[in-house]
């Protein structure tokens, strides 16, 4: 643990050391810089919030929905057992597969790369993390909680709706913290999707500036600013999925204590 | 064999003798399992409940059970109670709640929880449970109430009161009881069947099977040379 510890505390102190002091008004107030001029970081911020947001809203249902059919109707079904083999090589696909599966099929299409293209790529990554947590988590219900709805008359899909998802409510929001977490520092699927874009845009099907894309650019160049702003973004992203992640863990011993 | 209305009838016998295996079929609550089957007639009100073309929900809806463990829903103890209750009947607000007080008070628990509804039923003791888990049952208005060893769990305090609950509810209800202890089946029950190994052996009032029972496979049990 230590060792572990030794090696975040380095991360983070690098971070700060170098990010802390490009924080100000005007990484949320300002666009991104020309080389050589003052800016911020606002069309990227709001740019990822928006792609992620977006994401979540579609990756979220469907990745409960397909959850919940392997944990609670797919026993004998020959569906589940594939489903779930093909969601783990989706849960471990390497991002950049995914950024080129969606550059492929819709940028390519389209002609131009925007940012529905981008929160697509990362609905694709939240898709498995929820359907593996809503299935592990829905198994940690006892059977004689099922048994007792199912014994007053409840047909299966309110057991499920009214009792099941509330048991462990808390543990497949758990689910989806992390997977916003692990799509909030995602660099490889938008720089096939939504690129990046200096200029603010709310038009989704724009190509789109984001966090990760941003830092990538910035950090990969030769500009003393756009360095620093690269530094000040990867300590926004880095704190703000050490908060989800701690915001999960929390959840997460909730949940655990309430079985 | 007969279970009489408005009777209590317990199942006794060794572990895995079949005892819930039977119960459950009354409500057919083995078809949760896909692997599991029942054959043969099991008559209702002249239906045959076994038969594909009985509602498993409403026949759920008629014949309760009340389970070893005590399974509150990670719902306020007034939902836990209203669950059944809104599953087949429309109630306004109003004959809702008194619906759940005649449920609790019938179960014995209405005392304890009264200014506390809006609790978790999960922060109630075992034994509260256990009955909050009856009041759930009987708040749907059932004909039949299978119990599957209810008392298992339980200390002996919340045994007695439990038992003493069970006896008052015969006024009401058909009751099947599955137990391991024979000492309980002897004070709640007016009827015993005795199993072993999947097999129904005996099957008599409750008195004829403790003082002169037909089988010495019975007698044996009962007088503890076996099991």
């Amino acid at each position: 643990m230590t060792f572990g510890l030794f090696w975040l505390s380095w991360i983070l102190f690098t971070l700060f050391e170098k990010g802390l002091g490009g924080i100000s008004m005007a990484i949320f107030t300002q666009m991104t810089p020309a080389p050589g001029s003052t800016g911020g970081l606002l069309n990227a911020i709001t740019g990822s919030l928006a792609m992620v947001i977006l994401a979540t809203l579609i990756g979220t249902p469907i990745g409960i929905m397909a959850g919940t059919y392997l944990a609670e109707y797919g026993q004998r079904s020959w569906l589940a057992p594939i489903t779930r083999f093909i969601n783990d090589i989706l849960l471990s696909a390497p991002s950049i597969v995914i950024g080129l599966f969606v550059y492929t099929v819709y940028v390519a299409k389209m002609g131009h790369f925007s940012g529905w293209a981008g929160a697509l790529a990362l609905s694709l990554i939240v898709i498995p993390v929820v359907v593996r947590t809503t299935e592990d988590m829905l198994r940690l219900i006892p059977d004689s909680l099922r048994e007792a709805a199912a014994a007053l008359g409840a047909p299966q899909w309110k057991i499920v709706t009214l009792v099941t998802w509330r048991a462990s409510k808390v543990g497949i929001m758990t689910g989806v913290l992390l997977a916003i977490a692990r799509i909030s520092g995602e660099t490889a699927p938008l720089l096939f999707t939504s690129l990046n874009n200096q200029f603010w845009n709310a038009d989704m099907n724009q190509p789109m500036a984001n966090l990760p894309v941003v830092i990538f650019q910035f950090a990969m160049s030769p500009y003393e600013n756009w360095q620093e702003l690269a530094w000040t973004g990867a300590l926004l992203i880095t704190l703000s999925v050490l908060g989800l992640n701690i915001a999960a863990r929390f959840f997460l011993r909730k949940q655990v204590s309430l079985n | 064999m007969n279970i009489w209305e408005k009777k209590i009838t317990a199942f006794i016998g060794p572990s895995g003798c079949g005892k819930s295996t039977l119960l459950r079929t009354f409500n057919r609550m083995y078809q949760l399992y896909p692997s599991q089957e029942a054959r043969g007639e099991i008559m209702m009100d002249g239906m045959n409940i076994l038969d594909k073309k009985q509602d498993v929900n409403m026949l759920r809806a008629k014949v309760g059970m009340v389970f070893q463990k005590p399974t509150p829903f990670p719902m306020s103890i007034f939902d836990n109670v209203a669950f059944g209750v809104k599953l087949y009947e429309t109630l306004n607000r109003n004959e809702l709640e008194e619906r759940v007080e005649w449920a609790l008070q019938k179960a014995a628990l209405w005392e304890e929880v009264k200014d506390k509804l809006n609790q978790s039923g999960i922060s109630l003791s075992g034994g509260q449970q256990q009955r909050l888990c009856i009041a759930r049952t009987i708040a749907v208005k059932p004909e039949v109430v299978l119990l599957d060893e209810p008392t298992s769990a339980l200390d002996p305090i919340s045994t007695a009161r439990i038992e003493d609950l069970i006896f008052t509810l015969k006024e009401d209800y058909t009751i099947v009881i599955v137990t391991h202890n024979m000492q309980q089946a002897a004070r709640v029950s007016d009827y015993t069947a005795y199993m072993y190994l999947g097999e129904l052996i005996e099957f008599a009032d409750t008195d004829t099977i403790f003082t002169k029972p037909k089988q010495k496979a019975t007698e044996d049990y009962i007088t503890g040379k076996f099991g």
